[in-house]
């Protein structure tokens, strides 16, 4: 399966855009993906091995957090697994 | 350097006085280049917080996968985000930067005053990872041919 990869991690992948992974689950293909590149690991995960609060992965258009099996689900080759850190802020505290 | 043409500036100003009081938000998609991101297209995202959107911005992470989509269509790559502070001025916050995640990415900022776009600045996010992130003063270039140039004028 293909893992696209967001502007920012490029840099920590070659700059490929697009990484292409082996894996039964979504787990395993994010393992297949810090395996091949070992710096991608700590922008994704947290020093105690947790994802990122900012960091959201998609499984085609589906958010995993909200998929019943989580990073457990199954993926075909034919899926597409995308990491899109969040976009947010605003002006002030009032 | 943040280039972008003229049509794409007015139209993230204009973006950010439609909103108006509240705060609009978008992706600049294009190229990074040596001497900088230059936008070739600028892409209208809804602001998901409708529960303080005097003051808060949030890009649905759905609509960004489907911009990212369109980015690699058109052979172009998220190379920023603009929003706007209305009433306030186009600098980051504290609220910007804890919430800045794109190293290498542009942050525009327009500070709508009355309804009005006044200033638009750019900060560039740099550094390698969360703890050593900044935002540094970023130049904007706007391409502008001669017509561009008397509108320009004409609105000043």
């Amino acid at each position: 399966m293909n893992i696209n990869i967001p502007t920012p991690l490029r840099a920590y992948t070659g700059g490929e855009k697009t990484v292409s992974v082996s894996g039964e689950t979504v787990g395993e293909a994010l393992e297949s993906l810090t395996g091949a590149y070992p710096d991608l690991r700590q922008h994704l995960y947290t020093p105690e091995g947790k994802l990122r609060s900012f960091v959201n992965l998609y499984l085609n258009d589906d958010d995993i957090r909200y998929l019943p099996k989580k990073e457990a689900t199954s993926v075909e080759e034919n899926d597409e697994l995308s990491i899109i850190p969040s976009i947010a802020g605003g002006c002030c505290c009032r | 350097m943040l280039k972008l043409s003229y049509p794409d500036y007015v139209a993230l100003r204009a973006h950010g006085e439609e909103t108006y009081p509240h705060e609009c938000c978008g992706v600049l998609l294009g190229k990074s280049e040596p001497d900088g991101n230059h936008v070739r297209e600028i892409v209208r995202a809804g602001n998901t917080r409708t529960d303080s959107a005097h003051n808060r911005y949030n890009i649905a992470p759905e609509e960004l996968i489907k911009t990212q989509r369109q980015a690699r269509k058109l052979g172009l790559d998220i190379v920023g985000f603009y929003h706007s502070h209305p009433d306030h001025p186009a600098q980051w916050s504290q609220t910007d930067f804890a919430e800045a995640h794109w190293i290498g990415c542009s942050y525009v900022i327009t500070a709508i005053a009355q309804g009005k776009a006044t200033i638009t600045n750019s900060f560039l996010l740099t550094g390698t990872n969360e703890e050593d992130k900044k935002f540094l003063d970023e130049p904007v270039e706007i391409a502008m041919n001669e017509a561009e140039i008397v509108q320009e004028r004409g609105r000043s």
